[in-house]
């Protein structure tokens, strides 16, 4: 605007206006909006948006369970036994306790009381880390005794399931969270002695937060343990208890296919009808051949998996393709919500709400109350079947 | 120039100190956050994208010169035709008019410095970008050849990379979900003081409805892609029948996406044709309540009418019933809309300048492609004509003549913002005479074999429809080459253009108060709110060459500065 030789006319008048309003910006303001009310409605609106894309993108996951739930009700209750209703309740508490924990964390940063809010903060975290802890034992558990999805479900109730305190994969699992740990933990021994305090408070509540997955997988594995240990004994040992229910509900434990496929179209029935010839009268110098054609591998493994461990009712495969499209989606969720808490926390160490401003605590709180509300119905759906 | 009046600042051709000079390097560019910048670099992809996906489509064309195998194999036809569909649609259509034009215009239409949330604008240029990118790796990777929809079983078993595809077209989808996130938000809360609801310039309404849209249905695609990539990678079951899985299940979540992504498409289309109508004809828009809230139902309706897709593909008839019955609906707000823009053209001061030919000829297209969907949605008809060259007529009809015209011309249009430089007037004219003719004649003999039985998607076919597919392939070429030459006339304005005041046509939406090119902050000054298609608001001034806002009586100072205020009330 500095022009050297500007001719003022009438016109100016509307510039003398605009540079009038452009002096009560707080620190946190975005020069594009008028006001801290026009920000923090923006956010507000923007948030409850994005709740409504998340909403619908879960809502294709529902409508696959509904459609298959009504569809085959027998599978969804055989299956769903071997979900840990205790497990899944522990969780359930624990996310209804993080709500809590973040909604006492906006109220406080609302009042501008930073302490609050960085304590509120970082106890949601540990929850929801610990969530994790409980869903990683739940999860490697099954995948030891072939709990898979779809095609690769290869659980026998008769076959022997070598007893492990701790599966493998849990291993495999919690080795980012052990290498995190360490690393924030070091992080914050340094930052404390030497470097910005505030950053050294900031990571440990990081490493808190790794510990609380900790804390969430040793209570699994010792409710496993003790527990789960205990019901096995009085059922006569192994999953015999949940074997009777899987022969009750479902008639034969040898078809791959559904042949009630009612709703699909003629192309894919003859696909469905393909694929159960196949693997039947295939000779075994077949397969190498078979595999090496790449699209046709997946009638190989089903074959050899049905050889391997006697009956098994691939049919409750699709019950947990559903189970674990849902719950690791929620958890994929609970891990982007864990990096927005831990912003949250930065930010309250730093204190930077203030009355006029605990927008950015508001919206990640409304996104931590839809990822609980999400596991508030995976919970029935999945565990509560009746 | 001795002097630089105020006007001449505000008002006028920015030498100076506007958005494009206001920083300089790549680095400047790529990380801004400035909306103006974003949708210059949109515009670059989305060209990019066009021209590749038409490069395709000019080679299936050639090939289909002959009933026989010219230089094609059947696997290669494959790939071309599901490499053309799916690059036009996630890459160039989706984010045509929101992301350039949308992007460039609608806040300067608010009169606002920015969108809502600037940094999540840039997030969804550089996910558009990461999509581009996937679907680059496609192209290396030996192709994709599911056809755009991705249906399965098939996209389950194809040896193509389909999973490199759907992952390009997941992340495109949350560009998409940004994008209109961002115009939900800005539009309800940055509008001016004085701008109520029922003073928004129409593209407005259209770009809300159109974002409504995204944020509703591009989820549903988000996971149904995602559902895919683990149906092929872990052998789910809920996809593909092998496994105990509903193939139909996926038509309907693609669909359910899918359908009301047609709207995405044609939606924006519309808004840029009302601003055009009524600029072009300078006339308020007639029945502007009833353009508003067409666009509104045409978006709830699309909702509801996902399974005409699928007539013939084994729903339940009392579904494809109640679809066919919902599809009819859509014709009453799209017939509102065009009878509108014809009352507003009526007795109104027509300039034919090549954004206004390019909205006549979308009325006239749109027409075609929207009554001929007509014939599609009705069960009796769609029987025969299903998958036949007359669909693959009606679709480019409405998104090609609907949507491709009035980007060009929407572009045309706001070329002289953008830019800050006026087009050659007849060079534009003549481009857009060869795009309509070679449009017409790429389409309309695809219409009369479909309807004589030429199934879509073949590679070869009988003797007797060559005279068809061989009007059909020069109007292609005529058709690309009116393309790529219109945006050389563009471009060369860009350049060698001849300077462009700030509101060369006398608009009355608040975009045109700025100088043109813009500045950074869009606007010097506080704007004046009048209604959208209040063109007394502006008058021309002879210093600026072009149109000024007037000034209300209580703004204008006591004593006249150096020329008095010309009052038209």
């Amino acid at each position: 605007m500095a022009t050297a030789n500007l001719e003022k006319d009438e016109y100016s008048i509307l510039v003398e206006h605009e540079h009038q309003h452009d002096h009560d910006h707080g620190p946190f303001i975005a020069h594009h909006f008028e006001t801290a009310e026009q920000q923090f409605d923006s956010g507000k609106l923007g948030i409850w948006v994005f709740l409504i894309t998340e909403v619908l993108f879960f809502s294709g996951l529902f409508v696959a369970y509904i459609l298959y739930r009504y569809g085959h009700p027998d599978i969804f209750l055989a299956a769903h036994v071997h979900l840990d209703k205790f497990l899944g309740g522990i969780n359930t508490v624990v996310l209804l306790f993080s709500s809590l924990t973040m909604a006492w964390a906006v109220r406080a940063a609302q009042l501008g009381d930073n302490k609050t809010t960085a304590n509120c903060t970082l106890i949601t975290m540990v929850c929801a880390a610990a969530f994790l802890g409980v869903k990683a034992v739940e999860y490697s558990h099954k995948w030891d005794v072939g709990l898979l999805p779809g095609n690769m479900f290869s659980y026998s109730p008769t076959a022997e399931h070598p007893h492990q305190m701790i599966s493998p994969y849990l291993y495999y699992i919690s080795a980012p969270f052990a290498i995190l740990m360490l690393g924030f933990a070091a992080g914050a021994g340094m930052y404390l002695n030497t470097g910005s305090k505030l950053v050294g408070k900031f990571y440990m509540g990081l490493a808190i937060t790794c510990l609380g997955y900790f804390g969430g997988v040793a209570g699994g594995v010792g409710y496993m343990e003790v527990f789960a240990a205990g019901d096995e004994a009085e059922h006569g040992g192994g999953h015999g208890s949940h074997a009777a229910v899987v022969h009750d509900s479902a008639l034969v434990a040898t078809p791959v296919v559904f042949q009630d496929t009612e709703e699909t179209t003629e192309a894919g029935e003859a696909a469905a009808e393909e694929a159960t010839d196949e693997p039947a009268p295939k000779p075994a110098e077949a397969h190498a051949e078979e595999a090496a054609s790449g699209d046709e591998a997946h009638g190989a493994d089903s074959e050899e998996a049905v050889h391997e461990s006697g009956p098994v009712d691939k049919r409750l495969g699709v019950f947990f393709s559903i189970y674990y499209c849902m719950t690791g989606l929620h958890a994929i969720h609970i891990i982007a919500g864990i990096i927005a808490l831990a912003w949250i926390y930065y930010r309250s160490l730093a204190a930077h709400w203030r009355p006029d401003y605990f927008g950015p605590v508001d919206y990640v709180g409304l996104y931590w109350h839809l990822v609980d509300l999400i596991w508030i119905y995976l919970f029935p759906l999945m565990y509560l079947i009746k | 120039m001795a002097t630089v009046t105020q006007k001449q600042q505000l008002f006028g051709h920015a030498e100076s100190h506007h958005y494009l000079d206001a920083s300089k390097g790549f680095m400047s560019w790529i990380f801004t956050l400035d909306h103006k910048r974003i949708a210059v670099m949109y515009m670059f992809g989305v060209v990019t994208s066009l021209i590749l996906a038409g490069a395709f489509a000019l080679v299936l064309r050639s090939e289909l010169y002959t009933p026989d195998k010219m230089f094609l194999s059947e696997q290669m036809y494959n790939q071309m035709f599901t490499l053309h569909g799916a690059v036009m649609v996630f890459l160039f259509i989706i984010p045509s008019v929101p992301a350039i034009i949308g992007n460039f215009v609608l806040p300067m239409m608010l009169g606002a410095k920015d969108v809502a949330f600037p940094r999540m604008n840039l997030a969804s240029l550089w996910l558009y970008w990461g999509g581009g990118l996937f679907f680059l790796i496609v192209l290396m990777t030996g192709g994709l050849d599911t056809g755009w929809t991705f249906y399965t079983p098939y996209s389950v078993r194809t040896s193509t990379n389909t999973i490199a595809a759907t992952l390009g077209a997941f992340i495109l989808g949350f560009s998409s979900i940004f994008t209109g996130l961002n115009f939900i938000v800005t539009i309800n809360t940055m509008r001016p003081k004085g701008m109520t609801w029922s003073r928004m310039p129409l593209l407005l309404w259209a770009l809300y409805a159109t974002s409504v849209i995204q944020v509703l249905a591009t989820p549903v695609l988000g996971i149904t892609l995602l559902l895919l990539i683990v149906e092929r990678t872990l052998q789910l079951g809920i996809f593909d029948p092998a496994y105990g899985g509903d193939p139909l299940l996926y038509q309907h979540f693609f669909w359910f996406y899918s359908h009301p992504a047609v709207y995405i498409m044609i939606l924006p289309a519309m808004g840029v044709i009302s601003e055009l109508i009524a600029v072009h004809c300078r006339k308020e828009v007639f029945g502007y309540r009833f353009i508003a809230l067409s666009s509104i139902s045409i978006a709830l309706i699309g909702f509801l009418v996902w399974g005409h897709h699928m007539f013939t593909s084994g729903q339940s008839e009392l579904a494809s019933l109640v679809f066919s019955a919902l599809t009819f609906l859509v014709a009453v707000p799209s017939a509102i809309k065009v009878f509108n823009w014809l009352c507003t053209m009526y007795r109104g001061y027509i300039n034919l300048s090549t954004p206004m030919l390019y909205a006549m000829s979308f009325i006239f297209l749109f027409g075609i492609g929207g009554l001929t969907g007509l014939w599609l949605g009705a069960l009796v008809t769609d029987i025969p004509l299903h998958d036949t060259y007359f669909v693959v007529a009606h679709f480019h009809y409405v998104m090609v003549g609907g949507t491709m015209t009035s980007l060009l011309g929407g572009l045309f249009h706001w070329w002289p913002k953008m830019s800050g430089r006026m087009y050659n007037e007849l060079a534009g004219k003549i481009t857009c005479l060869l795009v309509f003719i070679g449009f017409n004649l790429t389409f309309f003999p695809q219409f009369i074999m479909g309807a004589k039985g030429m199934p879509r998607r073949y590679a070869r076919y009988d003797e007797v429809f060559t005279i068809y597919h061989q009007l059909s392939t020069i109007g292609a070429w005529v058709l690309g080459i009116g393309i790529v030459a219109s945006f050389g006339v563009l471009a060369y304005a860009w350049f060698f253009g001849r300077k462009a005041s700030g509101n060369p046509w006398g608009a009355a939406s608040l975009e045109w108060q700025s100088s043109s090119p813009p500045s950074f902050h869009n606007f010097e000054h506080r704007v004046l709110v009048s209604g959208p298609y209040d063109f007394d608001a502006v008058v021309y001034d002879e210093s600026v060459d072009g149109f000024i806002p007037v000034l209300p009586e209580k703004l204008a100072p006591v004593a006249p500065a150096t020329e008095p205020v010309a009052s038209n009330d």
